[in-house]
């Protein structure tokens, strides 16, 4: 059991981590990567709706959709899912936590449409993962898409600081950074435990 | 029949999900300031900052709470003010338009015999293109006045409005298009733009404090403090302080007579210049 725990923690934040390895979400990971500290709240936000969406989908699937052997609406049913729990939960930080609900402003509602979520979603059903499981592969997925979109962030902070040549500018060097720092990821392939 | 299935369990999952978030919009509902919304509608939604808030809802919230005063908003001006007054209940003053002016007139240029004109240089500059960048070189940057517009256009990156523009080596702003937030100003390493009143034709536009012949020998367009536009100003509006004309806006009536005996030709009346032009 502690194994199984230490391996997904393992692939979910490293081996196979959602943007770098598989490439999902890259959305916000290109969007949302210019400072920091915005890259902060959005990676908590991502993790946050990862875990909230892992547990939702597994009821789902368990109780609705295997239980009426309708496995094949899975990506559906999901996204719908998906959907209506970040409109929950933008209406309860809007209330509850009004600071929280400014800094994450926008990026919330983009979330709805990060195919990270939707990923680990469909990932732990695949997987025969549990509930716990599933819903500690969602917050590992998201602890991934976090350190993922830090680093960039950092790196993309420099990159406004050095003389890039002019047709580089902008969007091309940040796709190139984001290449080279898959790149690195990709050394990570391979780590298991036994 | 599978497929009906299909549709009742989606149909009713929908159903459901739109049913929580009925509740849930019931019971986290914020009550929000109807005239926030007003504020935010009549702001110019520029975010220029240029009212000191994080953009124009930054601003209306802070009218909102009492922390701000009404008329702060330079792109929107009057009209924006008193609409801001009607929503608020209370009465604004009437808020006069101003707009940037650089203090610099060191345009590069060539006179009628050829000889070259403006600010002159001590060298080339090759380094980041960037003014506070070239302050820093070559004992405050690359021109000979150490008072002068570097023309690396910062306060053209600052501006919202596409008002501020480098010709010939110089900021230039188009006061049409300037709204008077100062951003541009605030980008300025050498604080050489300041606000002026819209439509106020009688400008100097200069800033070295340097000795005349200190001046003259970085410029052909520079102030040397000759004082005899403070000696012919009828309304004691214009001043020489050390070395340099500085005109007191508030109490110059733009009647010209000191851009016509300024022997750099430095005070520009506008309107004169226009009519000479015609």
């Amino acid at each position: 059991m502690i194994m199984e725990i230490v391996g997904i923690l393992l692939s979910a934040i490293l081996t196979e981590n959602f943007i770098l390895v598989k490439f999902y979400g890259i959305c916000p990971f290109m969007g949302v990567s210019k400072k920091t500290d915005t890259a902060l709240g959005m990676g908590m936000a991502v993790t946050f709706v990862m875990a909230l969406a892992s547990a939702a989908c597994w009821a789902v699937n368990e109780w609705i959709l295997t239980a009426l052997s309708l496995e094949y609406m899975q990506t559906v049913a999901f996204i719908l899912v998906i959907a209506a729990i970040v409109q929950v939960v933008e209406m309860f930080l809007k209330k509850s936590v009004p600071a929280l609900y400014q800094a994450l402003g926008v990026y919330l509602p983009l979330i709805t449409t990060n195919c990270a979520v939707l990923g680990v979603a469909l990932v732990n059903v695949q997987s025969g993962y549990s509930f716990l499981l599933s819903v500690l592969n969602g917050a590992a997925g998201g602890v991934g898409f976090t350190i993922a979109i830090v680093l960039f962030s950092s790196i993309r902070e420099r990159l406004d600081e050095s003389d890039v040549p002019e047709s580089f500018r902008g969007f091309p060097i940040a796709l190139i950074a984001a290449g080279l720092l898959a790149l690195a990821f990709m050394g990570f392939s391979g780590l298991s435990i036994a | 029949m599978d497929i009906l299935i299909a549709v009742a369990v989606l149909g009713g999952l929908g159903l459901l999900f739109g049913l929580i978030l009925g509740i849930a919009s019931k019971v986290f509902y914020v009550q929000t300031d109807p005239r926030l919304e007003q504020l935010n509608a009549v702001l110019p939604g520029a975010n220029c900052g240029g009212c000191g808030f994080a953009g124009c809802s930054g601003y209306a919230q802070a009218v909102l709470e009492g922390r701000a005063e009404i008329g702060k908003c330079a792109s929107g001006g009057d009209d924006c003010a008193q609409a801001m007054a009607e929503i608020m209940g209370v009465k604004a003053e009437k808020v006069t338009r101003r707009v940037a002016l650089v203090r610099c007139s060191g345009y590069k240029g060539t006179d009628a015999e050829g000889k070259p004109t403006g600010a002159k240089m001590k060298g080339e500059y090759e380094g980041i293109a960037d003014c506070l960048a070239a302050t820093k070189v070559a004992g405050r940057g690359p021109l000979i006045c150490k008072f002068g517009c570097l023309g690396f256009g910062n306060c053209t990156k600052a501006c919202k409005y596409d008002a501020i523009h480098i010709v010939d080596g110089v900021a230039k702003v188009d006061e049409e298009k300037c709204v008077g937030c100062m951003q541009c100003a605030a980008q300025c390493p050498r604080s050489l733009i300041v606000p002026v009143e819209y439509g106020h034709h009688v400008t100097l536009a200069c800033a070295s404090k340097a000795k005349g012949a200190v001046t003259i020998r970085g410029c052909t367009a520079g102030c040397i403090g000759c004082g005899l536009c403070q000696k012919i100003c009828p309304k004691d509006a214009i001043h020489v302080e050390e070395n340099l004309a500085s005109i007191d806006y508030s109490k110059c009536d733009a009647c010209g007579l000191c851009a016509a005996v300024c022997p750099k030709h430095l005070i520009v009346d506008s309107k004169k210049a226009e009519g000479a032009a015609v």
